[in-house]
């Protein structure tokens, strides 16, 4: 208990709308051990980016925390003040963000932003540029010395989303969140930025919530699997269980919709048939049952609760065979 | 980090503007301006406010290259003093203006939204009178001056800046590079002070740039009322009205009171243009 990072609790969190309350999580409960990586998977929409900033408390004004609780290293972050809250981030939990195109500031200069970061330290200048130049070494930049006078768009996406990683670990964090921090790139790139956050997470010992909707990302970088749909989760569990032998119909689907997963080459790319449900208007049952080809009568009555070991699912079908 | 950066911001924008004839124009044109008003105590061959009866409207001449006004007083010398007036004001005027317009955009861009509707309103009721009108109004009520003609620019040009701060303020607030800020711990004002502010800095200066002309054009034009400086100070305004009453007899006061404020709305003008160019960030680093 006391070895999670993030341990988050029934967390609810609902959007206020012109139409009513956006229920855009629901009971949403993910521990993140210290030291591991552990990955969401999920459509858009399915509240991954909600999550995110509940977590660092950049929430949207509209948003609101209903229930639940998010404990950092036992601290409860929603009985924080706002001040407080500031203080963690970037310090205990910083981020990199999807785009490194425009997650950099376009007029100031590299080792400039980097310096920034550090604003906390009272260390000179001189000893902030060399710790920036030592972190953009550690993330695998050629030339390190160089790259501080530059300017962001003089570097290629892929350095400046080692710039940004470089950014996010300067000051140490214990929990590191990577919102989808590959998909801007191109898939040569992604691989080697993915064993460089491997490599750099053994290094720091931090823990990582890695976000993606790349299933083969999660499955090579991360320990622990979450798999989130229309705001709530699932299934969970070590991902190599979750993608052998997945027991959720979300996730079976899921994984015969990844054409790395297809047996043989086709056009016919499958999909899961239908549409996320109303938010707003949530159905009775099992909020997958609209789209799930295994129905059973008790889906559309009765909402299943997470359940089993470490590996668990929120589906009726698995507790009937468990 | 300070010393290695020789190739800076001002040595780019002077290789810029090598291959822009019109903004180098402009900039030739602004530097002359400056260097001829500020030493004007040096390079006037006359005082301005030297009377000479006896040589009254009299055209260009080796002695006088300008000729006289109506008292005989040297018009090149008078310009030339007249120009210290309206860069004091312009000058003045403008950096006190951008420094409130810069801090209430950004309030309005940044704060609260019942704040930002509170700005703006403010902003559009200053901006609701004919500027000309509210200076007339001003002045009726506290005499002419040129601190009242400074006071009057600067109420009504600090929405114009505010304005573009706010807007630019608006779409910077948005940018995934300020929310990445705020996610590594940033404050409201450090995210202002080191994100927004250098952002927001070129535009800035491009439109203040752009301004000296409406400001300058300001003081002449009050000052041609007799609403701004008071006889016998040079100014261009004052230099033009005395050439409009007198232009059945020479219409040199009226050209040398007008030049220069040609020269200044065509070098300040093309200036900020060539700078917009090059300040831009969407052109930044290309090849253009």
């Amino acid at each position: 208990m006391s070895d999670s990072v993030l341990e988050i609790r029934d967390l609810s969190v609902g959007y206020t709308t012109d139409r009513g309350t956006l229920q855009a999580l629901r009971d949403v409960c993910i521990e993140i051990p210290a030291g591991k990586i552990v990955g969401i998977v999920g459509e858009s929409g399915c509240g991954k980016s909600t999550l995110i900033s509940a977590i660092i408390r950049l929430l949207a004004p509209n948003a609101r925390i209903s229930q639940g609780s998010i404990r950092f290293k036992g601290q409860d972050l929603l009985g924080l003040s706002s001040e407080a809250m500031r203080k963690l981030r970037g310090d205990e939990i910083s981020m990199v963000f999807q785009d490194p195109m425009t997650s950099l500031n376009p007029v100031l200069t590299i080792g400039r932003q980097m310096a920034d970061v550090q604003h906390r330290s009272p260390s000179p200048r001189k000893a902030k540029n060399a710790r920036s130049l030592m972190m953009l070494e550690r993330v695998g930049i050629p030339d390190p010395a160089s790259q501080l006078d530059q300017y962001p768009h003089q570097l290629s996406g892929g350095m400046r989303q080692r710039v940004a990683i470089a950014m996010a670990l300067m000051t140490e964090p214990s929990l590191l969140i990577a919102d989808e921090p590959t998909t801007a790139l191109d898939a040569t790139l992604e691989v080697q930025i993915i064993h460089r956050l491997q490599q750099l997470q053994a290094d720091f010992g931090c823990s990582i919530l890695f976000i993606s909707h790349h299933l083969g990302v999660i499955a090579e970088l991360c320990e622990e699997v979450i798999v989130m749909y229309a705001g709530a989760v699932v299934e969970s569990g070590p991902t190599a269980s979750v993608f052998s032998n997945p027991r959720h119909p979300y996730t079976q689907k899921l994984l015969e919709c990844d054409p790395a997963r297809m047996p043989q080459p086709t056009r016919h790319l499958p999909v899961i048939e239908g549409n996320l449900p109303d938010l707003i208007d949530l159905p009775q049952g099992c909020i997958f049952s609209e789209r799930c080809g295994q129905r059973i009568d008790r889906c559309l009555s009765e909402p299943p609760l997470l359940s089993g070991g470490l590996h668990r699912a929120a589906c009726h079908l698995q507790t009937g065979e468990a | 980090m300070n010393q290695a950066k020789p190739q800076g911001t001002m040595a780019r924008t002077f290789q810029a503007l090598k291959k822009d004839p019109l903004g180098m124009t402009g900039f030739v044109l602004v530097c002359l301006i400056l260097f001829l008003t500020v030493f004007a105590g040096w390079l006037a061959p006359h005082d301005p406010l030297e009377v000479d009866v006896h040589n009254r409207l009299s055209s260009p001449s080796a002695e006088h290259w300008l000729g006289t006004d109506q008292l005989g007083r040297d018009i090149l010398s008078r310009v030339l003093f007249g120009g210290q007036v309206a860069l004091k004001v312009s000058l003045v005027a403008i950096s006190v203006a951008m420094g409130f317009g810069l801090l209430l955009g950004m309030l309005a861009g940044f704060g609260p939204r019942w704040l930002d509707r509170l700005l703006v309103a403010a902003f559009d009721t200053v901006r609701s009178f004919p500027t000309i009108m509210f200076a007339l109004a001003v002045i009726a009520l506290t005499g002419p001056s040129l601190n009242t003609v400074i006071g009057v620019i600067i109420i009504t040009s600090i929405p114009v800046y505010a304005r573009v701060v706010r807007t630019q303020t608006l779409a910077l607030r948005e940018r995934d590079f300020i929310l990445a800020e705020r996610a590594m711990g940033a404050s409201t004002f450090r995210i202002l002070r080191h994100h927004v502010l250098p952002n927001i800095a070129a535009p800035l200066f491009i439109l203040a740039s752009m301004d000296v002309p409406a400001v300058v054009g300001m003081e002449a034009g009050l000052s041609f009322l007799g609403m701004g400086v008071s006889p016998p100070t040079p100014s261009w305004g004052t230099i033009l009205n005395d050439g409009y009453s007198y232009l059945r007899n020479s219409p040199w006061p009226i050209i040398a009171g007008g030049l220069p404020l040609i020269a200044v709305t065509l070098g300040f003008t093309f200036f900020g243009e060539s700078l917009r160019d090059i300040f831009d960030p969407r052109l930044q680093g290309k090849d253009r």
